[in-house]
Order: structure tokens, then C-alpha cells, then sequence
């Protein structure tokens, strides 16, 4: 029944997604073009990379709220280790293994010293974008060789397929199926929804969280390499405020913030619907502000909208059993 | 019992009560009067919906159907500040205080003596409260804070609170589990002393002693329902297990006799300071060993650190001969080892997971075909158990949360009984189902161990442990203090042990 | 069982004094060592000018966390705290751009109700729709953020539109001590005197230390969550009036990133995100101890990118020192319990 009720609220953000490409190509011919879909979903692609990671990680019941500032971070450092002369690919890695750094030391104070995962993030999110300023100061680092850049903007050969959008779209494809077809996916859900119980059953859940934030640091390595390369531009204050909207798609997408509920589809989609809304009113040239707010109102309805649902139902069994009674 | 008959009216009556919690029906048509200066012993097995009874009357839970008179007034609790309004004081069986608070505020919280402009007056209100402690007999400091203190002392702080608010009703959720004698002794010169001054108590515990020496009338609930009520005089010890239990004890019991073979879990030397200490005890291969004790001895404390989940200072635990380093769940599950824990609600199930993941839960690794979960698999060994153990469910893609109280105990035994474990260890296995349900775990476990299971079986249920167990070990205030065989097993024998004393005197009256 | 309380009688209660002492006292002692080593490297730091400027900085932040130490005791966190005071900030310069003559007092009134109305949304969403306070005020950090940008258009408040007595009002003192300083200190002295001795002021303890009992003491923790996030709100509306007297410039990022070091403000002073524990004086040490690391870094010429990350440090540190302490008292708890 309940998982009935999961299914439906995916089938209806999937629903939306179209919904919302139909309003777009109403509000301009130019909408549903190949080159402007192209164009709209790089433009979401880090939020869609690290969204990925953060639906494990709210699945579990945690949250990260650093990964835009490691991604910043990450960017940070990659732009300065390219600028003081080091080989492209070693400053990537360099860049990859700060990311999972950054993420370990997440996951130890999450699990080693059992702090909350949002007070530690809410620290982290400063400290990372704090180092990434010490690291770049005020500085942005350009002229990334032609070769990289390429991988940031340009487009599968012989498609209209942005680069980073078929990255998302494989390791998409990974994490559902690691999610919902391995034993390390079914440990997660347990984990979510009731970590002593997993624990009572031999599940390893300190490894398990440890690695989902390392998982987590990473991503938003990848995702700054892949901001850094599309918008050829490595500065210290990239990407800040995307950790909002990575939570508000997955928590849109259906994941419960208590964890234990949610799927890859349903994150995918939301990751869609809020791009191509976004997308739909850049191109009716309405102003960020409100894409802000429209954000925002999306992360609150959509634990909302559920809180209000279960409540209206059980008034309505309230009722029916009231009137069996009598 | 030298009380006369009442002829004065009650102070509360409750009558025809029904509450469901979804598809369950926790409570039906349950009835009971409430008179002064009387205690009233409610009884039943866990289960019998006793706790639910009592949020009812506590405001937390609204029922269902039913009236509730309180001094003669018909009442309707929205809240419990509507019920504490009402005179009516709840002692709950784990205390809810406010840990971060002193116990001055705690006891008086929301009724805080007020100085001038509205600002409590922290010197009165120590006085007040250390007034109330001393008529307690109690020495705490009003002013420290609750956090560590025992939880004795805690409900004594509960205590005081309701002294403080001159309730008339005061309901205890089982008040003495957790207590020594002496602080039963002092709690039941509280309550007398209540009594005189014209209160109503109405009493929960599961020690009959404790009933027949201190109560004037009781009222017994099975699965939710109200079977009797009546002055103490009409009732002994086996009209009321009878009247509890619903059957004879002896078809509870199956206790088939096993043949021993050999050592299958040896504890040496565990030790936890502030917990338990120097615990060791060995389990025969197809032998069931009964764990007995006080709340708060110890006895789940030393199962868990024994499965690894919890941390030990010093000892060892070997399972088939083998020395298990480190201790962790893993390595103490790869030795066959098995903890269906004490609370099934939060610590055996994922209580919105489905029947069939949760039986899965623990042999995950098992059931895989190369990186992938193998759903043939998956589905054949959650049939397989669960029809063992003959659950009745819907269909084992349900949550387990849409189960009763046995058949989810079953699932947490199938997904034990899946590891295909040597030495289960369990922990209150019955708590808080129903007793056709009981009987089923308890032919289990026989079954189990006649075919050659070592079982440790933690429970406070003592009939339970006496019928089942060939010799019981019982726990005192974190050290095994003695063993008891078969054939020695008593009640008496076994509260002996775990109290640390003689005979109580026997009733007051 | 649950494990967390062990019995003990008089030592851990000694122990968690000393505890709590040590607490304060390294507080303290920090300020000290940072304020006189800054002084000892460039003693202008200890003047009159720098020490007014500091204390003038530390003074709106210290005011938002009188709000959010609220919402901390109740096991809540309030994130839109910040736009609040952007908005704030920026409606009430509107205010007195569209009615010059406005009397002051007004301006504090409007940032009052504004806040409290802001607050009041959180505070539904929170008791009401059973929104976690995290997800519901991230949500409104942003949504309030996007609504400040969709008024001001680009445009921003210049001190030149606002009347000169308001801007006065930021600049004047008494007996030396600017009004503004002494206008928080009067409002973390009220709240301080009301959490700590006022029924209702207890209750958000109570709610925070256990809810369940909470509900059981009879205490309507809905309302009281309700009004705790709608004191919140109008604090900090109140705080964004003030910003705008203080910096008298105004623009649609005002205040931006002011919820995180609030925050740690208050937690490094001593209140726990566990609820129930802590006081606004601990809170204000904890905002004053940050405001001089800052004007300390100014002061030795450090790039000012370094406060954040040591904010962050710091918040860490501090939650990390807090689970340590508690963690190893309740070690010596079940010692003394046996023993």
C-alpha cells in the first residue's frame, strides 16, 4: 500500500517533467529544440551529478549540506595546482582525492564522534568554502586548455548530448542499480529506516555511512571538474547555494528526509523537472529570484505535500471507523 | 484485608472503552471503577493492552467508544494537562522526565512558584520540593539535574510530581520493576499513606505478591479485553494466572527433553564496568538456558555485549570452541551466533520494510548471484522460513508493521533461523503477544533446540522461564549470582536470587 | 533499556559543574588570549575607536542569537534567520524612502511584525505541517532571499534616502556606550531574565530537553514551537531595522550567510543542538569571542576569507568538545555506579 503510494508520487513528478516541457514549448517555439534541451540540461548537470550521492545519503537518514562547497573547493584546487604548472590530469586527481578527503572527514565526525550530520555539514560548508578562498583568494584561474574545456561544454559526437549529461546519465544508471539491485542498496534502506534494527541484524553501518560520505566528497569532485571545465572558470565561490537545490530534487524526487524511502528514478526526475522549470522561465526571461523562490517553495512542499496527504488520510480512517462504531 | 466494602462512590469510573490503532484493536470494551482510599491492581500479560488502558485515562490516547466519569463528572481528555487537571497522576514505567532540568523544576514544572512581576521564586521552589522528597523518605538534592540519576530515583522524582499535584487518582505503570526492596518498601508507605488520605491507586505490576499484599481490588485484562473485577478476597494466585493466561500453564510449555551434546557458547569473564561484571556461563548444544533477573540487572546488557553490539571491557566469548576477536556482530554471526533482541519494535525489525526484506536482512550476502540480489532467492528463503514458523500474513510484500505483535516476532526469529545460527540467544521473546502466539515461539524454541540449537533465553516473564529452561541463571545488579536447576525452580527460588533476599514478609494485612 | 542514564549521586554532579565551569572559563580565557595577542602585535586594537567598531559588529549578530538560541533550546534551527534580516533591512529603508516623515519608532514596530510574520510561516510549517526545521527554514532561507531580490530589482537603499535622526539613532551613544550596543544588550538581558525565570521561558527547555514529557507536563508544544519561531523571526526583524541604521547602505544581499554565524555563535557558546542545554550569556560570549577572532584577523592583516573557514572550525570544534565532554561523564557515570 504504501509503496503503491511511493510509486504514485514518482509517476506524478515524472508526470510534471512533461507537463513541464509542454508549458515550455508553449511559452516559446524554440523550447523543445535539441539545442536548447542540450543547452538546459548542461546547465543542471553538476546539481544532477551530486544529486545522485546525496539520495543515498538522505536514504540513510543524514544529510550533507557541503557538497557545493567542496565542489568549490575541489574547483579551487584544481584551478591553482593547473595554474602552478602541474600536468592537467594530476590536478585533477589532486582535485578528487581533496574531494573524498573532505568527505571522509564528514563521515568521521558523523561516525566516529555521533554528530549529527546536519551541524557538522552546516560546519564543513563554511570550512571547505572558507579553504576554497585560501586557496584561490579572490583570484579565477582561465585558460584551461581547449582539450578539457571541450569535455565541459561540448557534446557526444554526432549528438546533441552535453558531455556531462551522459556522465549523469551512466552513473545514474549505476546507482540505481547498486541502490536497488545489490545487497549494499538493501542494507541502505535498512539502515534508513531503522539503524539500530540494522544494526541487530550484523549490517555494517558506520562503513556504510563512511563511505556514503566519501562517495558523496567525490561526486562533488567530479561535479566541480565538470563546473570548472564547462564554464572554463576555476573560482573559489563556484557553485555556492547548489546544495539547496541537490536536497530540494531529491527530496522532491520522493526520498523522505527520515530516511528509508525513495528511489533513483524518482530523484532523476525531480533533478528534471526542476532544471526544465528552471529552464521554462529563463526563457520567459523571468528573473532568478524567482527561480530562487520557486526552489525553495519545491523543498518545502515536497515534505509538506506528504505530511498533509497522511493527515488527511488518517482524519478520513478516523472517520469511517468512527462511523462503524456508532 | 481489613478495608471495608466500599459503599461511597467512585472516583472514576471508565466504562465500555475501546481504542484501535489502525487495524489494530488495542483495547475493547474495558470497564473500571476507581474508590477512595482503595489501591486496584490491574493485571494481565503483557500485551493484554494494559499500557494503552492507561494513556487513556492519561489523555495521550483518545478512545475509540466508551464514558469516562471522574468524580462524578462525565470528562473527555483531550491532553494530559486535562487529565492532570482532573486529579489524575501517571507514573509511567520508564519515567519521563527532563533530563537537562533540576528535579525541583522537573517536579514542578509549569507550576513553578512565582515571585513578584512572574518570576519564579527558585528558593521556594526547592523549599517545596525538598519538602515533598523528605515526606518521601528521599534524599536528592532538588536542585541537581535529572540526567544520571537512576532510574529509581527518577520515578520517585515522578513520584513527587504527582505528590505535588495533590492528585486523588494516581495510576503506576508497574512502579517497583526497576526498584530495590527497600525503595518498594518506602514506595508502598507512599501509598498507603495516599490512601488514607481518601486517594485512589490504581496499581500495574506483574509481581502477584505485591497485589495481594498491598491492593483491595483487582481488575483483570487479557488481549485487550476486560475478563474480571472484584475485591481481593475473591481471587488467589491461580484464579488470577488463570484468569491472565486464559488456559491451563501447562499446554504453554512444551519442554521436550533434548539430548545435551556439547559446549556450543562459553561466556568467561565478561565484564562492563558500571554494567555488568564477571559474567560467565557455558550453553550445551540442544539445551535451552533461562537468563532471569530484575529490569535493570543487567541480562539484556550481557546478551548484546555477547553479540558484539554493545562494548565490553574485558572477557571472552567462544562459539563452538572458537575465541571470538574482535567481538562484532559479523564475526560473532559467521560463528553462528544469533540475538533476537528485546525490543522487536526498534531493535528486531524495520518496521516499514517488508515481511520478506526483513527476514532477508541478515544473510544478504548469502543470497546474491555475483554482484546482484538474487530475487528467486530472496523470495525462496523468506517462504521458506516464514511457513516454517507458520506466519500468518497477507502476502510477505507487506510492511512488517501490518502484522500483530506475534507474527512480527516470528519474522525476526525467521530471519535468525535463515543464518542458520548454533547458539540463539533471546531476549524477552514473548513480550507483548498474544498468548496462542506465545505458545507458537515457545513450541519453537523446543523444536529448535531438540534438534540440537544452544538457546539462551533472557525473560521476566518467570512462569515462562520456569517451564521453558532447563536451568536458569538469574542476574543481580550486573552479576550472575547463582544458578538454579530444573528441578529446584521455583518462583520463589528465582526472585531469591535476583532480589538478593529472604522470604519477603509476607502481606502487611 | 536505554543506556543513557546511569545513577549517580554528588561527584558527577560536581564534575559536570566543574565541567560547565571549564566551559565559561575556556571561553573566557580564549577571549583573552586572542584580544591581548591581537593588542600585543598592534596595540590600536585595544582602542577606544576599534573597540566600539567591534562591539558595534558583534551587536547585530549577537541579537539574532538571542532568537536563534531559542530555537536551539527547543531542539529546533532556524537558517532563514538571515533573510529575515535582508528583508528586513531592505522594506523598512523602502519605508522610509516612500514616507520620509516616518516617526522612528514605527520603523522598529514594522521590523518587529515583519519578522514576526516570517517567523510565524516557519513556525507553521514546523508544528504544524511536521516539516523538519531544517528543510522548512532552508526553504524559506531561500524563498524570503528570492523575495528581498524580486522588491529590491537591483536597486539598493542609499543612506542619503533615510532620515537623519534614524541613521543618528546607529551612531549616538550613552555615556560612550552606542545606542545600538546597549539596545541589544537591554533585549539579551530581557530574554536572558526570561528563559531563565519565567514559566514560559522554562518551557522551551523542557520541550527541547524531552518532548514527550514535555506533552505530558501539559505543555502545549505546538504553540510554544509556534511562538518560539515567530520570537525568532521578529528578533531578527528587529535586527535587519538595525542593520539598516548601522550600515545605512542596503542592497538585496544584506545579511546573506548571517544564519551560520549565528549558529556557531551559539553553539560555541555553549548551546547544544541536542536542546534544553545552554544560556544567552554563554550565547553571547560565544557571538563576541567570534566577532574579536574577526577583527582580529583585520587587524593582522589577514585576507578576511579566512573568518569563514575559522567559523566553521570552530562550529566543529565546538560540537566535537561538546558529544567528548558528555561522552567521557557518562563513562565516569557507570564507573561510579559500579564502584
Amino acid at each position: 500500500m504504501k509503496r503503491r503510494g511511493l510509486l504514485g508520487w514518482e509517476l506524478s513528478v515524472i508526470v510534471l517533467v512533461f507537463v513541464a516541457l509542454f508549458g515550455g514549448a508553449l511559452l516559446s517555439p524554440d523550447f523543445l529544440t535539441a539545442s536548447n534541451l542540450s543547452f538546459l540540461t548542461a546547465n543542471f548537470s553538476e546539481v544532477a551529478l551530486m544529486s545522485l550521492t546525496m539520495t543515498l545519503i538522505i536514504l540513510v537518514a543524514e544529510i550533507d549540506l557541503s557538497v557545493a562547497s567542496i565542489l568549490g573547493l575541489c574547483s579551487a584546487v584544481l584551478g591553482a595546482l593547473f595554474a602552478a604548472g602541474w600536468p592537467m590530469p594530476l590536478a585533477i586527481l589532486a582535485a578528487f582525492g581533496v574531494g573524498g578527503l573532505a568527505g571522509l572527514f564528514n563521515g568521521l565526525l558523523v561516525t566516529r564522534l555521533g554528530l549529527p550530520s546536519l551541524a557538522v555539514t552546516i560546519g564543513t560548508l563554511a570550512l571547505y568554502r572558507g579553504l576554497a578562498y585560501v586557496v584561490l583568494g579572490d583570484k579565477a584561474i582561465a585558460d584551461f586548455p581547449a582539450f578539457y574545456t571541450n569535455l565541459g561544454f561540448g557534446s557526444i559526437p554526432g549528438t546533441q548530448i552535453p558531455i556531462p549529461m551522459a556522465l549523469f546519465a551512466v552513473l545514474a544508471v549505476i546507482t540505481a542499480i547498486v541502490l536497488h539491485g545489490t545487497a549494499f542498496g538493501r542494507s541502505l534502506y535498512a539502515i534508513g529506516a531503522n539503524e539500530i534494527a540494522a544494526r541487530f541484524a550484523g549490517l555494517q553501518v558506520t562503513r556504510v555511512k563512511l563511505s556514503l560520505f566519501v562517495l558523496s566528497g567525490l561526486m562533488s569532485a567530479l561535479a566541480g571538474t565538470v563546473y570548472t571545465f564547462r564554464f572554463a572558470s576555476a573560482r573559489a565561490d563556484n557553485a555556492s547555494g547548489f546544495e539547496l537545490s541537490v536536497i530540494a530534487a531529491v527530496l522532491l524526487g520522493g526520498v523522505s528526509i527520515f530516511g528509508g524511502k525513495g528511489s533513483v528514478v524518482g530523484t532523476v526526475a525531480a533533478v528534471f523537472l526542476i532544471g526544465i522549470i528552471n529552464g521554462a522561465l529563463t526563457i520567459v526571461d523571468v528573473s532568478n529570484e524567482i527561480l530562487t523562490i520557486v526552489t525553495g517553495l519545491l523543498l518545502i512542499f515536497s515534505v509538506l505535500l506528504p505530511n498533509l496527504l497522511a493527515r488527511v488520510r488518517s482524519a478520513r480512517e478516523r472517520r469511517a471507523r468512527g462511523r462503524a462504531v456508532s | 484485608m481489613t478495608e471495608t466494602p466500599t459503599s461511597t462512590p467512585p472516583l472514576l469510573t471508565l466504562s465500555h472503552a475501546s481504542k484501535a490503532f489502525g487495524p489494530v484493536q488495542a483495547l475493547s470494551d474495558v470497564s473500571i471503577e476507581l474508590f477512595p482510599g482503595e489501591a486496584h491492581a490491574l493485571l494481565g500479560e503483557n500485551g493484554a493492552g494494559k499500557s494503552t488502558f492507561v494513556k487513556i485515562l492519561a489523555g495521550v490516547h483518545r478512545r475509540d467508544s466508551g464514558a469516562l466519569q471522574v468524580g462524578g463528572q462525565d470528562a473527555n481528555f483531550h491532553s494530559p494537562g486535562e487529565a492532570t487537571a482532573a486529579g489524575i497522576a501517571i507514573i509511567y514505567q520508564e519515567p519521563t522526565l527532563f533530563p537537562d532540568l533540576s528535579v525541583a523544576e522537573n517536579v514542578l514544572m509549569g507550576r513553578q512558584p512565582l515571585a513578584g512581576l512572574g518570576r519564579i521564586d527558585r528558593a521556594t521552589m526547592r523549599q517545596q520540593v525538598a519538602k515533598i522528597l523528605s515526606e518521601l523518605g528521599v534524599n536528592l538534592d532538588p536542585a541537581r539535574r535529572v540526567r544520571g540519576l537512576s532510574i529509581a530515583d527518577q520515578q520517585l522524582v515522578e513520584i513527587a510530581k504527582a505528590l505535588s499535584l495533590n492528585a486523588n487518582i494516581l495510576i503506576m505503570d508497574e512502579p517497583t520493576a526497576a526498584l530495590t526492596l527497600s525503595e518498594t518498601e518506602r514506595l508502598f508507605k507512599v501509598v498507603r499513606s495516599l490512601r488514607a488520605r481518601g486517594a485512589a491507586v490504581l496499581f500495574i505490576t506483574h509481581r502477584l505478591e505485591e497485589v495481594f499484599a498491598e491492593c483491595q481490588r483487582v481488575t483483570i485484562m487479557r488481549d485487550g479485553m476486560w475478563v474480571s473485577s472484584g475485591p481481593i478476597a475473591e481471587y488467589d494466585t491461580d484464579k488470577v494466572v488463570r484468569q491472565m493466561v486464559g488456559r491451563d500453564l501447562g499446554e504453554l510449555y512444551p519442554h521436550g527433553e533434548a539430548q545435551l551434546g556439547e559446549v556450543a557458547l562459553s561466556v568467561r569473564g565478561l565484564t562492563q564496568p558500571g554494567v555488568f561484571r564477571n559474567i560467565s556461563f557455558e550453553v550445551r548444544r540442544g539445551e535451552i538456558v533461562g537468563l532471569a533477573g530484575l529490569v535493570g540487572a543487567g541480562r539484556s546488557e550481557v546478551a548484546r555485549a555477547i553479540f558484539g553490539i554493545d562494548p565490553r571491557e574485558a572477557g571472552e566469548v567462544k562459539v563452538n570452541g572458537h575465541v571470538l576477536t574482535p567481538l562484532s556482530p559479523q564475526t560473532t554471526m559467521a560463528a553462528g551466533l544469533g540475538l533476537v533482541p528485546e525490543d522487536r519494535r526498534q531493535q528486531g525489525l524495520v518496521m516499514d520494510m517488508s515481511i520478506e526484506r526483513n527476514a532477508n536482512l541478515a544473510i544478504l550476502n548469502r543470497l546474491r548471484k555475483g554482484w546482484l540480489m538474487d530475487r528467486a532467492a530472496e523470495a525462496d528463503n523468506a517462504r521458506q522460513w516464514t511457513e516454517k514458523l507458520r506466519l500468518k500474513a497477507h502476502s510477505l510484500s507487506d510492511p512488517a508493521s501490518s502484522l500483530s505483535g506475534g507474527n512480527q516476532q516470528k519474522v525476526v526469529l525467521a530471519k535468525w533461523l535463515a543464518t542458520n545460527p548454533s547458539v540463539l540467544i533471546v531476549d524477552e521473546p514473548t513480550r507483548g503477544i498474544d498468548v496462542g502466539a506465545k505458545a507458537e515461539v515457545h513450541r519453537t524454541l523446543s523444536e529448535l533446540a531438540a534438534s540440537g540449537l544452544a538457546v539462551l533465553m533472557i525473560s521476566s516473564d518467570l512462569p515462562e522461564v520456569l517451564g521453558m529452561a532447563g536451568r536458569i541463571l538469574v542476574m543481580r545488579e550486573g552479576e550472575l549470582v547463582g544458578e538454579v536447576s530444573r528441578a529446584q525452580a521455583s518462583e520463589e527460588a528465582v526472585m531469591y536470587l535476583a532480589t538478593g533476599q529472604h522470604k519477603r514478609q509476607e502481606g502487611a494485612a | 533499556m536505554t543506556g543513557r542514564a546511569a545513577p549517580t549521586l554528588a561527584p558527577s554532579q560536581n564534575w559536570f559543574a566543574r565541567l560547565l565551569r571549564v566551559r565559561e572559563v575556556s571561553l573566557v580565557a580564549l577571549l583573552l588570549i586572542v584580544t591581548l595577542g591581537t593588542a600585543a602585535i598592534n596595540p590600536l586594537f585595544l582602542s577606544f575607536g576599534s573597540l566600539k567598531d567591534l562591539f558595534l559588529n558583534v551587536a547585530i549578530i549577537a541579537l539574532v542569537v538571542v532568537g536563534e538560541t531559542i530555537i536551539l533550546l527547543m531542539k529546533h534551527v532556524d537558517l532563514s534567520v538571515s533573510s529575515v534580516v535582508g528583508l528586513s533591512a531592505f522594506l523598512s529603508g523602502s519605508l522610509f524612502v516612500a514616507f520620509p516623515g516616518l516617526p522612528l519608532p514605527l520603523a522598529f514596530v514594522f521590523g518587529l511584525l515583519l519578522g514576526a510574520v516570517l517567523g510565524s510561516v516557519n513556525g507553521l510549517l514546523v508544528a504544524y505541517g511536521k516539516v523538519p526545521a531544517l528543510v522548512a527554514t532552508l526553504g524559506t532561507l531561500y524563498v524570503f532571499r528570492g523575495v528581498t531580490y524580486a522588491v529590491v530589482h537591483g536597486g539598493q537603499i542609499n543612506a542619503s534616502n533615510l532620515p537623519p535622526a534614524f541613521l543618528g539613532f546607529a551612531t549616538g551613544s550613552v555615556l560612550g556606550i552606542p545606542n545600538l550596543v546597549l539596545l541589544v544588550l537591554v533585549v539579551m538581558l530581557g530574554f536572558g531574565i526570561y528563559l531563565g525565570n519565567y514559566r514560559g521561558g522554562r518551557e522551551y527547555y523542557a520541550l527541547g530537553s524531552n518532548a514527550e514529557a514535555a506533552v505530558l507536563a501539559g505543555i502545549n508544544v505546538k504553540r510554544r514551537t509556534m511562538i518560539g519561531f515567530a520570537l525568532s523571526g521578529a528578533i531578527a526583524g528587529l535586527a535587519g531595522v538595525l542593520y539598516l541604521a548601522r550600515f545605512g547602505t542596503v542592497d538585496a544581499t544584506a545579511g546573506t550567510g548571517l544564519e551560520l554565524q549565528v549558529i556557531a555563535a551559539a553553539v560555541v557558546g555553549g548551546v547544544s543542538i541536542n536542546g534544553g542545554v545552554g544560556t544567552l550569556f554563554g550565547a553571547g560570549v560565544g557571538a563576541l569571542l567570534l566577532g574579536v577572532m574577526g577583527s582580529a584577523l583585520v587587524t593582522l592583516r589577514a585576507p578576511g576569507f579566512y573568518q569563514q573557514a575559522i567559523q566553521g572550525a570552530l562550529l566543529l570544534a565546538a560540537i566535537s568538545f561538546d558529544m567528548l565532554a558528555s561522552r567521557s561523564a557518562a563513562r565516569r557515570a557507570a564507573k561510579g555506579r559500579q564502584s
